[in-house]
């Protein structure tokens, strides 16, 4: 005899127990600090944190310990926590002229004021495995290239492009941006919000996205006009004193991309701007971001909207890989009920299918 | 309802319902408005919750915004109180909030739903809150939300008429089995949530306050107490919900949804109700007589 099926509750328990079990793994391997995944995973802890919208390695490392290294699972933890926080203040603008570079380079000029600057980066390396990494204990040699000087002026890519006029100047909307946190998205959306949205989107979506630009899918002709990558403070004017006061440093990955644009009937012809911004180093996803915002630029600059890297509702509602995880995923719980719906409509169509009345209204109806 | 609340000791410095005050206040006027307009969807900023998107998140902000200490929460999934995610959100209020969970459905001041409406009928001091995958009734027909919303601005609503025409033309009937649309209050075109349309009946002039949280999708929308929902339809076609040949195979019940359990692996099956609580209450009705 059937008897409902029982014990959820037992069954929940006894799995999370498993997953504690699997996630520290072999007890005899030593456990991972969050130093350690800070340090040595740090382009992890980048992209958790920059996607999880909160700047904070130390969480972002516990995040991804706890997720078994499952990077989308760990920036919804850190999503999760996030939206418990107080809003206190909005901050000053950054000024990336003035980061601390770590990383700078153009695409579009030989030499640029301030020089070129390769950084710590995976260009140029040979993606051979290094198996002398899987031995333990290694030290590095002492580092020969000189510390960057100190104090060149890095005035940017697209100032010098401005100062002729080339380049289309930037915005200069002073009203505080929207927050996609404290309000849900409408549109049209305007261009801060549809940076914020993509700031938080998913990488691989964002790349998939961009890439089809450079594919033909809204062509918008991009040359990477600058990236860097620095620390760079952050300033908040607290009411009660009036003036900039300096709350912690934080580095960033900016890309602004200089796209050709051929002028419309109120824009001589000159270059564009997408723009790409990203807690840590994440160079991949500014410059994804880059593209996209430039693609979603198309309605206002008078381009044809034809691409899905160009349709605003497309791209912005798509992108949130908390949502679009949770939303998948959510096919693993129970649909009995609207299973059953559909088999008793399935096995009523299926015994009339066939039958002389039905084929004559089938016949009628073509 | 608007005091800060202690927190619980369960949850570990956590608001009493997880949500903090301020939030819970935005999505009470959400409600509020939604109430004032019934079946048009109120755009709120949704949060994110500890459990995943399409997991319930509408549902559980819409229960954290009006949970207070003396209420009792049911939660069902497809009609069961056992489901895994069922047991996963009221486990999820009871650390949180501490408030007593029950499992019958005429003990409970707020019932969170997913896939079906309990067959035992509601009262006026009982809230239902719906969990909503996708809430507007229009998007299969229209992708765009700028249009869609435009289009129950102008109560533009011959083009899902004519989709269930088609169905008519084509197969003879509706195909919608489930989440099948109704007309609230004889203005906004609503999706119902993917109950199954047996379900529908019982949104109509239901006593009780029926709420729908979308969380992923960050929209509200409710049907008050005693308004008119009604399913879509025509003269010569109307709606009609799904009848079984069977009566439940455990309480013998012949007026509620059916789930088939397949037995063996030679085409074995039996029916049972969906509804657990509603089943087990006539198991015990028979037993003492």
């Amino acid at each position: 005899m059937y008897v409902a099926v029982k014990g959820g509750e037992k069954a929940i328990s006894a799995a999370h127990q498993l997953l504690a079990e699997a996630r520290r793994g072999d007890p005899a391997v030593p456990e991972l600090t969050l130093a350690q995944i800070g340090e040595q995973l740090a382009l992890a802890v980048d992209r958790v944190m920059t996607e999880g919208s909160v700047y904070d390695r130390e969480l972002a490392a516990l995040a991804i310990k706890q997720a078994r290294g499952d990077l989308v699972e760990a920036i919804f933890l850190l999503r999760a926590y996030r939206t418990t926080l107080p809003r206190l203040t909005v901050s000053q603008p950054i000024e990336t002229e003035r980061a601390a570079i770590r990383r700078r380079i153009s695409a579009t000029f030989k030499d640029v004021p301030g020089g070129q600057v390769l950084g710590p980066t995976f260009d140029y390396t040979h993606r051979l495995i290094d198996f002398a990494l899987a031995a333990e204990g290694g030290d590095l040699p002492a580092p020969s290239a000189a510390p960057l000087a100190e104090a060149e002026a890095m005035p940017r890519v697209s100032t010098l492009l401005g100062q002729e006029g080339l380049i289309e100047p930037n915005p200069t909307d002073e009203a505080e941006p929207g927050d996609l946190t404290r309000d849900p998205l409408t549109f049209p959306a305007n261009r801060a919000l549809r940076l914020q949205n993509l700031a938080r989107g998913d990488e691989g979506y964002l790349l998939a996205l961009g890439y089809s630009t450079q594919r033909g899918y809204g062509k918008n002709h991009p040359f990477a006009g600058e990236i860097r990558i620095g620390e760079i403070e952050v300033e908040i004017v607290p009411p009660e004193l009036g003036f900039p006061i300096v709350i912690g440093e934080i580095t960033v990955t900016e890309c602004e991309m200089v796209n050709q644009f051929k002028g419309s009937e109120t824009a001589p012809p000159q270059f564009t701007r997408g723009y790409g911004l990203a807690f840590g180093e994440a160079e991949r996803k500014a410059m994804a971001m880059a593209l996209v915002d430039r693609a979603l630029r198309a309605e206002e600059l008078g381009e044809d909207v034809t691409a899905p890297a160009q349709d605003q509702e497309f791209v912005l509602y798509h992108s949130d890989n908390v949502e679009a995880s949770g939303f998948t995923q959510h096919l693993k719980l129970p649909h009995y009920v609207d299973f059953q719906a559909e088999l008793n409509l399935v096995r009523r169509m299926r015994a009339e299918w066939g039958q002389p009345e039905n084929q004559s209204r089938a016949e009628a109806a073509e | 309802m608007n005091e800060p609340q202690t927190p619980t000791q369960e949850a570990g410095g956590y608001n009493f319902a997880y949500l903090d005050e301020q939030t819970k206040r935005m999505i009470r006027r959400a409600i509020l408005k939604a109430v004032a307009i019934p079946g048009y969807q109120v755009p709120f900023a949704s949060r994110e919750m500890p459990l995943p998107y399409g997991w319930g998140t509408g549902g559980i902000q819409v229960t954290a915004s009006i949970i207070g200490p003396d209420d009792t929460l049911k939660v069902i999934d497809q009609g069961a109180d056992d489901t895994t995610n069922a047991v996963s959100i009221r486990r999820f209020f009871a650390r949180t909030t501490g408030v007593a969970t029950t499992e019958e459905t005429a003990d409970a001041s707020i019932i969170q739903t997913r896939h079906r409406i309990p067959e035992t009928p509601l009262s006026e001091d009982q809230i239902i809150v719906y969990q909503v995958p996708i809430p507007e009734p229009l998007r299969w027909l229209e992708p765009r939300e700028a249009e869609t919303r435009k289009m129950h601005a102008l109560a533009e609503y011959g083009p899902m008429y004519v989709r269930l025409y088609e169905d008519i033309a084509q197969y003879g009937r509706v195909t919608t089995a489930y989440d099948y649309p109704v007309l609230v209050n004889g203005r906004y075109l609503m999706k119902p949530s993917p109950i199954p349309k047996f379900d529908n009946p019982k949104m109509d002039m239901n006593p009780a306050l029926q709420l729908f949280g979308a969380g992923r999708e960050k929209r509200i929308y409710a049907v008050p107490p005693h308004t008119s929902v009604k399913s879509l339809d025509f003269a010569d076609h109307p709606f009609a919900v799904e009848q079984w040949e069977q009566n439940c195979a455990i309480c013998g019940a012949d007026d509620s949804f059916l789930d088939e359990v397949i037995t063996d692996d030679r085409g074995g099956r039996m029916f049972v109700c969906s509804d657990t609580d509603y089943c087990r209450s006539r198991q015990t009705a028979k037993a003492a007589e």
